[in-house]
C-alpha cells in the first residue's frame, strides 16, 4: 500500500471492494479507480495500442493520455480514464490496449437534458473561478457554475492559504455563500464540452455513476444546454511533460498529478522520486511527496536560485536523459546527464498549457507567449472572459484577482522552456496514447510535410481521447525546432469539441424509441387499433394500412388478401377511410383567389362557393410539388386539401410566396389540418349511409352534385359533406371536428352496417386511386414530373398570365417528347405483380449487357379486385406516345412482358361517378 | 481485428516557390486538384502544372469527410462517373503505390417507410441495368451483413430493408490525397501552398493571369478545383453559378474492437456510420441549413445525429463523441455537380459535387484532365454542364435516390 | 447555434428558424418576357458570398414572419 496516513480527502473508515484485470482490491469513497489501483501500488493499467508497451497513468484528471481502461460492471462502457472514474463498491474493470469493447447488452440508463439560462456561466470551480462566481452572484446575476470534477476546488491542493485561511476553508465557505443564492446553480462533475456562438455552452452532468447502486428514476447522464451573457472560462492549465528518452513507462507521471493524488487521494505515487522540471511549480510536488515520506532528487536545467520552494529533497542542476524499467516495464531509474538514479516515480514538468479549449471553440485566437512556451487567449472575445491559469495566470493571487475582474500585475517569469533533452528521438514519446515519437514527427518533416495539420496525421499525435492535451504543443514545438521555424509560425492544431469524450447516448438524451420523432395520430387511432389495422408510417403520422381479418386457417389475412376484400368492398357497396390526415389550410382574404391561381396551375378563382375544385402545384421549376382539392367556403374563405406529407411544406411554401412577393395580397394562411377530421365514405351505397346520417340533406345527384359541399349538422354537431371522390365511385368526404370524431365515424360505421360499410385503409386507397389512374404526388412523382408528364394538361391554365412554375413550361427540356409520362401498364400474364420501382426497358427476350437503356420505371403496382388482374402505373419515356406498346420489366432473374395502357383502367367513362 | 495505420512513405513532395508561368493551373489543392495533377501528367504528360493551395494540402473537404466511396446512384449520368470512380479506386493503390486502405466492405442503405422501399428497389434496378452491383436485401438480410443494426420492430422507424452495393467502401482519406500529391509532385508538377487566389487577369474569353496572395501566375488552362469556395473564384471572373455553400459536419468515436463491417446509411433516420481500419466509428450528420464557410456547424444537429445512430445501433449507447468537425460542401439545385466549359473559354468548372465529392476524386480528376488536355469535356461530364439550369435537363438525385453522401 | 434576433419577436434559438437563402430576388415581372437563360438564373443561381450577405429568415417555430438579416457567411455573426 502506497497510501500515507493524514494526507488525503477519502474517507478511509469505509471500505470499497473491487475488480481490476480480475484481482480483488479495496478502495474508499473519494477515490478514483487510479488513485486506489496506485494505493495498491498497480502501476500498469494498460497496454499501448501499436507498440504494446505498458502504461500506467500519466496525469491525475481527465488530460491523463495513457490510463485508459475498459470498465466491465456495473455496465460496460469502452476507453475511460482510470482517473476519471470514482470508485464505487462492485465496479468491474479491466485494462485493454488502446480499444474499447461496445456492450452487447442494450444500454437502459436514461439519458436527458436541460436548459438553463444565465447572466454569468462561469466554468471552473478553482480559486479563479469560485471568485467569478461569487463576484458575478453578489452582483445580482443568475448563476450557473460547473466544474467537471467532483469537488470545487481546482488544483488546490489544500496546503494553500487564501485570504489568511485555509484554501479549502476558503472554497467551502464560498461554496456556502453561492449556495445561499436562489439564482445561483452549482453544477459539480459537469464537464463544460463545448463553447458556440452567443453563450451556449453543453455541458455533461454525471449523476448517477459515483452512486452505488445507481437510484432508479434518475437519468445517469444530463446534457445541459446552458445560454450565457457572460461566459467565464476558469478551466486551469495542464502541466506539461518535458520528453525524453522512454518517458512512457508506468511510473513516469506530471510533477502536480503526483501532488494531487498525495492531497486528494493520500496516495504517495512513488518512495524514490526524480523529479525533473524547468518551471517551479513542481518543486510543490517535490517538497510534498518529500514530506510525506518520499525520496526526493530535483533535476533543474536552470541555475539553482534561492526563491524557489524548499522542502526535504536534494536539488541539483541537471537534465535526465532516459529512463530505465524493471521486469515488469514500469519504472526502475533514470538516465540523467550526471549518471544514473534509481526511482520509482519519474515526475515530469515543463511549464503549463492554459486549458483555452472553450475560448477556441468560439474562434477566440490563441497567441504564443514565448516565455510560458504555451499558446494563451489572445484578443479578448465579446461575452467571453478568460480567468486564471485558463488566462497563462498561474500564480494564485494573480489567479484570485482575476477572478474578481482585476488585473493582476504579472509576476516575473523564472521558467526555462525545455520541449526535449537529448535522446533516441524513436524513444521519445510525444502522444503516449498513440506511441508516436519525435522521430515520427522527424520523418512527417523530412517527408516533406511543413504544416501542423499534416504532421499530425502523418504521425496520429493528438488524435486520441485526450485530443492532444498534453502533446498537442509539444508536437508543435518539436515539429517547429526540426523545421527551423518559430513555433507561432506553425500554430497548434484547431480545438473542437467535445472537450473530453461524450457518450453518444448522452447526446442522444431521450430521442430514443417512440421519442426519436413524435408520432402522430388521427383522432380514430384507438378505434384502428381495436380494429387490428396494420398501420403504416406516413411522415410523422401512424396511418391504418389495411384492416385484416381473421384468416380461414386462424390467422388473419395477408395484405394482398385483405386489400382485394376492402377494394371489392368498396366498388360493390361502401366503404369508409380516415382521412384525417390530409393537409388542410384554410386561405382567407378579399385576394384569396388571385393568390390561389398565382399558386395552381389551373384557375381557382373562378370557383364558386358550395363549388370544389382539383388542382395541381408546381415549384418554379414547373415540376409538380402538390395536389389535392378546393374547397370554395364564401366569396372571401377557400380550404384548400393537400397531401397528408404536404401539410407543413406547402403551408410554408404558401406562406414564403405571401410574406415575401405578394404582401400587397390581402390573404391569411391557417392550417387546420388538425381541426378537421375527414371520412371519405365510398361507394355504390355511399348516397344510402351520407342520407342517413344527415336525412335533412338531400344527396340525390341533382341536389348534391359531384364537386359541391354542404354544411350540415348531426345532432347540433356541425358536419361538412363533399362530394369528392378518389376511387371514381360515389362518394361523400365527411368531415368534423377532431372532438366529435370518434363518435361520428362509429355513427357512420353503424349506419353503413346494413350496406356492408368496410373500413379500408391507405392501401386499398392506393389501390382504387391507381386503378383511376390518380397519381400520388411523391410515389408517382418524383420531383422530376410536372403536369403534363402526368397527362394533367387539363389541369394547367392556359388563360392565365402567370403562376408558379408556368415559365418552366417553356424550356427545352420540357417540351422533350421523349419526357418520362405516366402511363398504365398490364403484365402479359395477369396473376404477376410487377415490384414497385422496377425499371422498365425495350421489349427483348434477353437481357442485354449493360449499360442497358432504362426508359422508366414502375411507380405503382397492385392487383385489382375491380379488373380481375394486377396492373401498374410507370413513368416510361415518351410513354404518352407508347400506348400499346410491348415493354420489358427485368424483375429478379425474370424479363416480364408487358403493355403499355393509358393510366384510367376502371371506368374509364366515368360512370360510377354518380352512383 | 482494428489494426494500425501502415507507414507513409518517406517523403511526399517539394515545396518549390511559384513559377510565373504555367500551363495549366489548377485552383485547389485538395483531392479532386491533386487528382487532376496526377492524371495529366500520367494520362496526358501534361507537367507543366500548379496546384494552388490557400491552405495546407488535401486540408479542406478532404480532410474532413467520411470517407464513402459508392457508385450506386440513380441517373445514368450519375452512375456512370462514379461508376468509372469506383472502378479507378480499384486500382487505385496500385497506380499511387500508397497504402490508401481502400476497403470494399459494402454499403447498406437502409429503407424506414414504404416509399423508401419503392425508391431502392428503383436504385438497385438502374444499378444492375448500368452494370453496377446492387442487391435489395430484406430485414433479415441486413442482419446478417451487418449484425447490429436494430431490425427490431420496436423502432420508431422500422428497417423496411435495405439496398447493399457490396463493391463500396473506405479508404483512408489523408493517404489518398498524399498519393496523388506525390505522384504529381514526382512529376513535376508544383505543389504551392499558402497561395490563394484573388483574382485573375481576362483578356476577352481568355484569363492570362491567376492573381495569387504569392504574386501573379501566368496560366494556359485553368482548372477550378476549389468546392465550398467555386463561389468565391467564380465571384471574382463574374460567372454566376447556382452553388450555395453549407457547413456539413462529421465526428469520429474512439478506438474501438471491430463491431461494423460494413458501411450503414439511412436517409430516413439520417445517419450514416463505417468503422475506420483502426477502430474508430465515422459518421456524417446533415448539412447545417444555412450558407456559410466557417467549417464548422450548430451542435444541435450533432445530437440529432448520435440520437439516430443509438437508435439504429443500439450498442452504440456508449461509444464516446471524440471529436466533431465541419467541412463546406457546394450543392447545386438538383445534388448533382456543376462540371466542364464556363465563359471563359480557358477555365474548366469542377464544383457543385456537394456530399459526394471524396467518392469521385479518381473519376473526376481523370476526367477533368482529359478535358483539360483536349478542350472539350470528357463524355462522363458532359451531362453535368452548367447550361442545364437553362434547359431544365436537371440530374435530379435528391429526388427518387434520396441518399445524401 | 446561435441566437437569432426576430424582428418580431426578439432573439430566439436558431433552431426556431427557417433558412431562406439571398433576400432581395424579386419574381420577374413578367417571366413570359425572359429568355431560358433569364429564367433558369432567376430560379437557380443564388449569391453565394464568403462574407457579408443579405438573405432571408423565417422565424418557422414562432411568429413565422420571414424577415431580411444580415449576416457573415465567414463567421456567421448577424449584423445587429
Amino acid at each position: 500500500m502506497t497510501r500515507v496516513d493524514g494526507y488525503g480527502r477519502v474517507d478511509r473508515t469505509r471500505t470499497l471492494r473491487f475488480t481490476f484485470d480480475g484481482v480483488s482490491y479495496t478502495g474508499h469513497p473519494g477515490d478514483t479507480l487510479a488513485s486506489a489501483l496506485l494505493a495498491h501500488g498497480v502501476r500498469t493499467i494498460a497496454r499501448s495500442v501499436k507498440q504494446d508497451r505498458p502504461r500506467g497513468v500519466t496525469a491525475v484528471w481527465s488530460e491523463d493520455p495513457t490510463g485508459l481502461v475498459q470498465v466491465e460492471e456495473p455496465f460496460p462502457e469502452p476507453m475511460l480514464l482510470a482517473t476519471t472514474i470514482e470508485l464505487v463498491d462492485g465496479l468491474v474493470a479491466s485494462s485493454i490496449g488502446g480499444r474499447g469493447r461496445l456492450a452487447e447488452v442494450p444500454d437502459t440508463a436514461r439519458y436527458d437534458r436541460r436548459y438553463a439560462h444565465c447572466e454569468t456561466l462561469v466554468v471552473g470551480a478553482g480559486p479563479a473561478g469560485l471568485l467569478a462566481a461569487r463576484t458575478a452572484a453578489r452582483r445580482g446575476d443568475r448563476v450557473v457554475l460547473v466544474d467537471d470534477r467532483p469537488a470545487a476546488g481546482g488544483s488546490l491542493t489544500g496546503t494553500e492559504r487564501i485570504c489568511g485561511r485555509d484554501a479549502l476553508d476558503f472554497v467551502a465557505d464560498t461554496l456556502a455563500e453561492l449556495r445561499a443564492h436562489p439564482d445561483v446553480r452549482i453544477l459539480l462533475r459537469t464537464t463544460a464540452f463545448g463553447h458556440y456562438d452567443d453563450g451556449f455552452v453543453l455541458a455533461l452532468e454525471r449523476r448517477t455513476d459515483h452512486l452505488a447502486p445507481a437510484p432508479q428514476g434518475l437519468s445517469r447522464q444530463r446534457v445541459w444546454r446552458i445560454r450565457a451573457g457572460h461566459v467565464v472560462v476558469a478551466t486551469g492549465a495542464h502541466e506539461r511533460p518535458i520528453v525524453v528518452a522512454d518517458n512512457d513507462r508506468p511510473g513516469i507521471m506530471l510533477a502536480a498529478s503526483a501532488r494531487d493524488l498525495l492531497h486528494r487521494y493520500g496516495v504517495l505515487a512513488g518512495r524514490r522520486v526524480v523529479v525533473f522540471t524547468s518551471d517551479d511549480a513542481a518543486y510543490d510536488a517535490a517538497a510534498d511527496l518529500a514530506g510525506a515520506g518520499a525520496e526526493v532528487t530535483l533535476l533543474d536545467p536552470r541555475p539553482v536560485r534561492g526563491d524557489s520552494r524548499s522542502g526535504d529533497y536534494r536539488r541539483s542542476r541537471g537534465l535526465v536523459l532516459g529512463t530505465g524499467a524493471g521486469p515488469d516495464g514500469a519504472i526502475s531509474h533514470v538516465f540523467t546527464d550526471q549518471g544514473e538514479l534509481p526511482c520509482d516515480l519519474l515526475l515530469l514538468s515543463g511549464g503549463w498549457n492554459p486549458t483555452s479549449h472553450l475560448f477556441s471553440h468560439v474562434r477566440g485566437a490563441l497567441r504564443y507567449d514565448a516565455e510560458l512556451g504555451a499558446f494563451r487567449p489572445g484578443e479578448a472575445l465579446a461575452g467571453v472572459t478568460v480567468v486564471g491559469a485558463a488566462n497563462g495566470t498561474f500564480d494564485l493571487a494573480g489567479c484570485l484577482a482575476e477572478g474578481r475582474g482585476e488585473t493582476p500585475e504579472p509576476l516575473p517569469r523564472t521558467n526555462l522552456v525545455l520541449w526535449r533533452t537529448d535522446g533516441d528521438p524513436a524513444r521519445q514519446y510525444v502522444d503516449l496514447q498513440r506511441d508516436s515519437t519525435v522521430a515520427d514527427i522527424a520523418r512527417a518533416t523530412g517527408a516533406g510535410l511543413r504544416s501542423v495539420e499534416h504532421v499530425k496525421r502523418y504521425t496520429t499525435i493528438g488524435t486520441a481521447h485526450d485530443q492532444g492535451k498534453t502533446s498537442g504543443v509539444l508536437a508543435s514545438a518539436i515539429t517547429a525546432e526540426l523545421l527551423g521555424v518559430p513555433i507561432e509560425s506553425l500554430g497548434t492544431t484547431t480545438f473542437r469539441p467535445p472537450y473530453t469524450p461524450i457518450a453518444f447516448a448522452a447526446l442522444a438524451g431521450r430521442e430514443r424509441g417512440q421519442l426519436f420523432d413524435p408520432v402522430r395520430t388521427t383522432a380514430l387511432h384507438a378505434w384502428h387499433v381495436a380494429r387490428g389495422a396494420v398501420f403504416e408510417d406516413v411522415g410523422q403520422w401512424k396511418r391504418a394500412r389495411y384492416y385484416p381479418l381473421p384468416g380461414e386457417a386462424g390467422g388473419t389475412e395477408d395484405m394482398d388478401t385483405a386489400v382485394l376484400r376492402e377494394c371489392a368492398a368498396v366498388r360493390r357497396d361502401v366503404g369508409i377511410l380516415d382521412g384525417s390526415t390530409l393537409g388542410k389550410i384554410e386561405v382567407r382574404g378579399p385576394d384569396a383567389g388571385a393568390f390561389l391561381d398565382m399558386i395552381y396551375t389551373n384557375l381557382m378563382s373562378s370557383l364558386r362557393p358550395g363549388r370544389v375544385r382539383y388542382g395541381v402545384m408546381c415549384g418554379l421549376d414547373g415540376m409538380v410539388i402538390d395536389d389535392g382539392t378546393v374547397l370554395r367556403l364564401d366569396d372571401e374563405g377557400f380550404l384548400v386539401y393537400t397531401t397528408t406529407g404536404g401539410a407543413a411544406p406547402i403551408l410554408d411554401h404558401m406562406e414564403e410566396w405571401l410574406q415575401t412577393e405578394w404582401p400587397h395580397l390581402r390573404v391569411t394562411l391557417t392550417s387546420v389540418t388538425e381541426q378537421w377530421a375527414t371520412f371519405p365514405v365510398v361507394g355504390p351505397r355511399s348516397r344510402d349511409v351520407v342520407g342517413a346520417l344527415a336525412p335533412h340533406v338531400d344527396v340525390s345527384a341533382a341536389a348534391f352534385p359531384f364537386m359541391t359541399w354542404q354544411d350540415t349538422e348531426v345532432d347540433g354537431v356541425p358536419v361538412r359533406l363533399a362530394r369528392i371522390s378518389f376511387s371514381g365511385e360515389l362518394a361523400w368526404e365527411v368531415s368534423v371536428d377532431g372532438w366529435h370524431a370518434p363518435a361520428l365515424w362509429r355513427r357512420l360505421i353503424a349506419l353503413g352496417e346494413p350496406y356492408g360499410i368496410t373500413p379500408y385503409g391507405t392501401e386499398t386507397m392506393h389501390v382504387l386511386r391507381a386503378e383511376k389512374g390518380y397519381p400520388i404526388i411523391g410515389q408517382d412523382t418524383d420531383g422530376t414530373v410536372s403536369p403534363q408528364d402526368l397527362g394533367m394538361s387539363w389541369a394547367v391554365s392556359t388563360k392565365k398570365v402567370d403562376f408558379i412554375g408556368k415559365r418552366s413550361f417553356a424550356r427545352a427540356e420540357n417540351r422533350n417528347p421523349l419526357r418520362k409520362q405516366l402511363v398504365g401498364l398490364l403484365p402479359l400474364d395477369p396473376t404477376v405483380k410487377l415490384p414497385e420501382g422496377s425499371q422498365i426497358i425495350e421489349q427483348t427476350a434477353e437481357l442485354p449487357p449493360p449499360p442497358v437503356p432504362m426508359l422508366g420505371h414502375v411507380t405503382s403496382s397492385y392487383r385489382s379486385a375491380a379488373l380481375g388482374r394486377t396492373f401498374a402505373l410507370a413513368l416510361v419515356k415518351g410513354g404518352h406516345a407508347r400506348i400499346g406498346e410491348r415493354l420489358t420489366v427485368p424483375v429478379g432473374g425474370d424479363l416480364v412482358p408487358v403493355e403499355v395502357t393509358g393510366s384510367v383502367l376502371v371506368d374509364p367513362e366515368g360512370t360510377r361517378r354518380d352512383g | 481485428m482494428a489494426e494500425n495505420l501502415p507507414e507513409h512513405p518517406d517523403f511526399l513532395w517539394r515545396t518549390p516557390e511559384p513559377r510565373r508561368s504555367y500551363d495549366v493551373v489548377v485552383v485547389g489543392g485538395g483531392g479532386h486538384g491533386l487528382a487532376t495533377a496526377h492524371y495529366l501528367a500520367k494520362n496526358h504528360g501534361i507537367t507543366n502544372v500548379a496546384v494552388l493551395e490557400k491552405g495546407w494540402l488535401a486540408g479542406g473537404n478532404m480532410a474532413r469527410n467520411t470517407t464513402l466511396i459508392r457508385s450506386n446512384y440513380l441517373w445514368d449520368e450519375s452512375a456512370a462517373i462514379y461508376e468509372h470512380a469506383l472502378k479507378l479506386w480499384e486500382g487505385l493503390e496500385e497506380d499511387l503505390g500508397y497504402p490508401i486502405l481502400f476497403s470494399q466492405r459494402g454499403v447498406l442503405n437502409l429503407a424506414h417507410t414504404e416509399q423508401d422501399v419503392r425508391d431502392s428497389v428503383r436504385r438497385v434496378e438502374a444499378n444492375r441495368l448500368n452494370g453496377i452491383d446492387a442487391e435489395w436485401l430484406s430485414p433479415d438480410e441486413v442482419a446478417k451483413i451487418c449484425p447490429i443494426v436494430n431490425v427490431s420492430g420496436d423502432i420508431r422507424y422500422p428497417v423496411h430493408g435495405a439496398t447493399y452495393q457490396p463493391r463500396a467502401g473506405i479508404a483512408k482519406h489523408d493517404y489518398v490525397a498524399w498519393g496523388f500529391a506525390r505522384r504529381a509532385d514526382e512529376a513535376g508538377i508544383d505543389l504551392i501552398q499558402d497561395c490563394e487566389v484573388v483574382g485573375f487577369e481576362t483578356d476577352g474569353d481568355l484569363v492570362t493571369r491567376v492573381r495569387t496572395t504569392r504574386g501573379d501566375i501566368a496560366c494556359g488552362t485553368v482548372a477550378l478545383c476549389a468546392a465550398g469556395h467555386t463561389s468565391v473564384l467564380l465571384d471574382m471572373l463574374g460567372v454566376p453559378a447556382p452553388l450555395q455553400s453549407h457547413p456539413l459536419q462529421a465526428l469520429v468515436s474512439e478506438l474501438l474492437e471491430p463491431v461494423h463491417p460494413t458501411i450503414v446509411m439511412s436517409n430516413a433516420v439520417h445517419v450514416y456510420v463505417s468503422q475506420a481500419h483502426k477502430g474508430e466509428l465515422v459518421m456524417g450528420a446533415g448539412v447545417d441549413s444555412y450558407n456559410g464557410y466557417g467549417q464548422r456547424g450548430a451542435f444541435h444537429i450533432i445530437e440529432r445525429q448520435m440520437a439516430a445512430a443509438v437508435e439504429l445501433f443500439p450498442m452504440f449507447a456508449r461509444a464516446h463523441l471524440l471529436r466533431t468537425w465541419g467541412g463546406i460542401v457546394d450543392v447545386t439545385p438538383d445534388a448533382s455537380p456543376i462540371v466542364g466549359h464556363t465563359p471563359y473559354a480557358n477555365v474548366y468548372l469542377n464544383s457543385g459535387w456537394g456530399t459526394g465529392g471524396f467518392k469521385a476524386t479518381p473519376g473526376i480528376g481523370w476526367c477533368l484532365a482529359d478535358t483539360v488536355a483536349h478542350g472539350r469535356p470528357h463524355p462522363y461530364v458532359a451531362p453535368f454542364a452548367l447550361d442545364r439550369f437553362t434547359t431544365g435537363a436537371l440530374v435530379d438525385e435528391h429526388g427518387a435516390a434520396a441518399v445524401a453522401h | 447555434m446561435q441566437l437569432i434576433e426576430c424582428p418580431y419577436c426578439g432573439p430566439r434559438e436558431e433552431v426556431e428558424f427557417h433558412y431562406g437563402g439571398q433576400a432581395g430576388v424579386a419574381y420577374p415581372a413578367d417571366p413570359a418576357a425572359l429568355t431560358d437563360e433569364e429564367w433558369g438564373r432567376f430560379v437557380f443561381v443564388r449569391a453565394n458570398p464568403k462574407g457579408r450577405f443579405e438573405e432571408r429568415w423565417s422565424h418557422a417555430a414562432g411568429c413565422r414572419r420571414w424577415f431580411t438579416a444580415v449576416r457573415d457567411t465567414a463567421t456567421y455573426r448577424f449584423s445587429r
